[in-house]
C-alpha cells in the first residue's frame, strides 16, 4: 500500500501532533541557532584576529550566550520620555517575529512515513508548503523593513531617525535585487513552492548522464543568479560589508540606539535570526535543499552552517561600504545584472527547448 | 471555525480603517494602516487567492508603507496634530449609510452570487492560484498588462520629475 | 486551502508570544530607576540642541519611490517566471517588451542622476 500524505482531512490528530512537533522542533532549533551563533562569531573572528574570543564563561566560553542573555534581562528597560511608547515597544517585535515566520515554508528535510491506525503516512518535514512559498518570505521581509522605519521613527531621537531612514532604503534597495535575481529560478523550476524547488534539484546536472558527478543543483545552472542573492541577501540583512544602519562611527548604534534591556536583545536576535532565514533560502534555492549523502536534515543543517560560517568570514574579511558605493551597486550594477540574468535565462531555455 | 475567523478579521479590519482616521498621531494612523492591509491579506487567503495576499503585503504594507512614512520623516509629522479636524464628517457619514444601503439591498437580492466563473476551488487546488494568474495574464488580458508598463514608465518619469530641482 | 495557513497562524502565535514575553519579563525582574537624564533622547553625552526637526535628502523619498515601482514589476515577473516554459516563445517576447517598456524608464533615472549619492 502507497503511504498517502497527511492532510487534515485524513487524520486530524496526527496532522495537528505532527504540525506542533514540526514547529516546536524548527523554533527551537532556530533559537539555539541564533544563540550559538553569536559564540561561534566571536570564536572564529577572534581566531581570524589572532585572539581567543570568550573564555571565561564554561569550558571554551560555551555559555557565554546564555551569559548575554540573562545579563540583559537584568538591565533596565529605558522608553526615553519623548518616544512613542507603543510603536517603540512593537518594533522590535515586528523585526523578530517575520523572521522566524519565515521559517515555516523551509523544507528541513524529506519526506518521513508513519503508521497511524494502520495506515501509512507521508509526514514532509516542513513545517507547511505554500504554493507561493517564495513570495511568503519576500512578504515577511517586507514587514521587517517596517520594524525598522519604525523603530527609527518611535525613538524621537536624531541617530535613531538618520539610521533608521538609511537601513530603509538600503534594504529596500536590496529587497529588490534579491527579489530579481531569484526569478531565474522560478523559470527553471517552474514553481514557487520551496518543496517543488528543492524536487527540480534531485538527479544529476540537467538530466544528463554523463555529468552525474555534480548534482543538478541551481548554484550550477544559475552561479549569477547565486552570487547576486549572496550579495543581496547580505545587504538586506545588514551584515557586514553593508552594516551601515549599525556604522558605529558616524551613527552610534543607527535605528536601535535609544533601545536597551531585552528589547535590544530582540534586535540583536533578529539580526541572527535572518541569517539563519538567508542561509536556508540560499541553501533551499540553490544548494539542493536537503539533499545530500546524510540524513536529510543533517544535510540541510550542514548547508546552512557553511553559509552562516561564510558571511561570518565575509565580517572578518572586509570593511564596511560607503553609503553611495552601496547604493550605486544596488541600484546601478546588481539590478540591471538581475534582468540582464532573466533574459539571458529565458533566451538559454527557449534555445534549449 | 471559517465564519468566525472571518468575523474577527472584518473586525480588526473595520476598527482598524475606523482608526485610521480617528488617531491624531501619524505614527498610529501608519500602524492602523498597516493592521488594515494584513487582515485583507487575510481575506485574500480565506478566498483561496494566496498570491494576492502575498502581494497585498509585499506591495503595500512592505513598499507604499514606507513611502507613507518616509513621507511623515519627511515632513516632520512624527508629533502629534493638536488641531481637530471635522470637515467632511457629515459628508464620510451620509456616505458611509449609503454604502450600508447599497450593499443590503444588493445581499438581499441574492442575485450577485448565483453564477460562478469558470475558475473554480478545485482548479485552484490542482492548477495552483500563481499560475492561473500567469496564464490569464499573458494570454486572455496581454494588452492590459502591456499598457501597465507604460503606466509605470509614466509613474517613473513623473517621481523623477517632481523630485528633481534641474531636469 | 486553509489548513495550509494553520501552521503559520500557530508559528505567528509563538513568535510574537516569545517576543512579548522575553520584553514583559525584563520589564518585571528589571531595574527601573529612571530619571530625566536617563530618559532623555541620546546625544553624545550632551545637552540636547535641538529636538528632531531634521530635514531628510529628498532622495530617500526617490529611492521608496522608485522601489515601489519596480517592486510591482517584479510582482508581474512572478507569475511569468512559473508558466514561462508552458508560454514558450510568445510569453517570452511579451515579457521582452513590458522589461523593455521599463529599462527606458531605468535609463531615465540613471541618466537623470537620480541614483546618484554623491554630490
Amino acid at each position: 500500500m502507497t503511504p498517502e500524505v497527511l492532510t487534515l482531512s485524513n487524520s486530524p490528530l496526527l496532522f495537528t501532533a505532527a504540525m506542533l512537533a514540526k514547529i516546536l522542533v524548527a523554533f527551537t532549533v532556530t533559537i539555539l541557532i541564533v544563540a550559538y551563533a553569536t559564540w561561534v562569531e566571536r570564536k572564529v573572528i577572534g581566531r581570524m584576529q589572532t585572539r581567543m574570543g570568550p573564555t571565561m564563561t564554561g569550558p571554551k566560553g560555551l555559555l557565554q550566550p546564555i551569559a548575554d542573555g540573562l545579563k540583559l534581562f537584568f538591565k533596565e528597560d529605558i522608553i526615553p520620555a519623548e518616544a512613542h511608547t507603543f510603536a517603540f515597544i512593537l518594533a522590535p517585535m515586528m523585526i523578530l517575529a517575520p523572521a522566524f515566520i519565515s521559517i515555516a515554508v523551509i523544507p528541513f528535510g524529506g519526506d518521513i512515513q508513519y503508521t497511524y491506525d494502520g495506515v501509512t503516512y507521508l509526514i514532509p518535514l516542513q513545517v507547511t508548503d505554500l504554493n507561493i512559498g517564495i513570495l511568503f518570505i519576500l512578504a515577511m521581509a517586507g514587514l521587517g523593513v517596517y520594524g525598522i522605519v519604525l523603530a527609527g521613527l518611535a525613538s524621537n531621537s536624531k541617530y535613531s531617525l538618520l539610521g533608521g531612514i538609511r537601513s530603509t532604503a538600503q534594504m529596500i534597495s536590496y529587497e529588490l535585487a534579491a527579489g530579481l535575481s531569484i526569478v531565474a529560478i522560478f523559470m527553471l523550476s517552474e514553481s514557487l513552492s520551496l518543496r517543488d524547488i528543492v524536487a527540480a534539484q534531485q538527479g544529476p546536472l540537467w538530466g544528463l548522464e554523463a555529468l552525474s558527478f555534480l548534482p543538478n543543483w541551481y548554484v550550477f545552472t544559475q552561479p549569477l543568479a547565486f552570487g547576486l542573492f549572496v550579495i543581496s541577501g547580505m545587504a538586506e540583512i545588514n551584515r557586514t560589508p553593508f552594516d551601515l544602519p549599525e556604522a558605529e562611527t558616524e551613527l552610534v548604534s543607527g535605528f536601535c540606539t535609544e533601545y536597551s534591556s531585552m528589547k535590544y536583545a530582540l534586535f540583536f536576535m533578529a539580526e541572527y535570526a535572518n541569517m539563519v532565514t538567508v542561509s536556508a533560502i540560499g541553501a533551499t534555492l540553490f544548494l539542493g535543499g536537503w539533499a545530500g549523502p546524510f540524513y536529510s536534515p543533517i544535510n540541510f543543517l550542514i548547508k546552512v552552517f557553511a553559509a552562516m560560517f561564510f558571511m561570518i568570514w565575509i565580517r572578518a574579511t572586509f570593511p564596511r561600504f560607503r553609503y553611495d558605493q552601496l547604493m550605486t551597486l544596488g541600484w546601478k550594477i546588481l539590478l540591471p545584472l538581475a534582468l540582464a540574468n532573466i533574459v539571458f535565462t529565458g533566451v538559454a531555455v527557449i534555445l534549449w527547448q | 471555525m471559517e465564519a468566525i475567523l472571518f468575523y474577527l478579521t472584518a473586525l480588526v479590519a473595520v476598527v482598524a480603517a475606523f482608526f485610521v482616521t480617528k488617531c491624531r498621531n501619524p505614527v498610529n494612523s501608519a500602524l492602523c494602516l498597516v493592521t488594515n492591509f494584513i487582515c485583507l491579506a487575510v481575506f485574500y487567503v480565506m478566498l483561496e487567492a494566496p498570491f494576492m495576499a502575498a502581494i497585498q503585503i509585499m506591495v503595500y504594507a512592505g513598499a507604499i508603507m514606507v513611502l507613507i512614512v518616509f513621507v511623515i520623516m519627511l515632513l516632520n509629522l512624527g508629533t502629534a496634530v493638536k488641531s481637530r479636524y471635522t470637515h467632511g464628517l457629515a459628508a464620510g457619514g451620509v456616505l458611509s449609510v449609503l454604502m450600508l444601503l447599497v450593499a443590503t439591498v444588493f445581499l438581499g437580492k441574492g442575485s450577485a452570487t448565483a453564477t460562478g466563473g469558470e475558475v473554480t476551488s478545485e482548479l485552484i487546488q490542482s492548477y495552483g492560484h500563481t499560475e492561473l494568474i500567469g496564464r490569464a495574464m499573458f494570454t486572455d488580458f496581454l494588452l492590459p498588462f502591456e499598457i501597465a508598463s507604460i503606466l509605470l514608465l509614466v509613474a517613473i518619469i513623473g517621481a523623477v520629475v517632481l523630485s528633481k530641482r534641474k531636469v | 486551502m486553509l489548513e495550509n495557513y494553520l501552521p503559520v497562524m500557530v508559528l505567528i502565535g509563538i513568535a510574537f508570544a516569545f517576543a512579548i514575553g522575553s520584553v514583559v519579563m525584563s520589564r518585571l525582574i528589571g531595574q527601573k530607576k529612571p530619571s530625566a537624564v536617563k530618559l532623555a533622547p541620546y546625544e553624545c553625552g550632551m545637552p540636547l540642541l535641538s529636538s528632531v526637526q531634521e530635514r531628510f535628502s529628498i532622495k530617500f523619498y526617490i529611492v521608496a519611490m522608485l522601489f515601489i515601482l519596480f517592486d510591482i514589476e517584479a510582482v508581474f515577473l512572478y507569475p511569468w517566471a512559473i508558466m514561462f516554459k508552458r508560454l514558450g516563445i510568445f510569453g517570452f517576447i511579451e515579457m521582452g517588451v513590458f522589461i523593455v517598456i521599463l529599462l527606458v524608464g531605468f535609463i531615465y533615472v540613471w541618466k537623470k542622476g537620480a541614483l546618484e549619492w554623491e554630490e
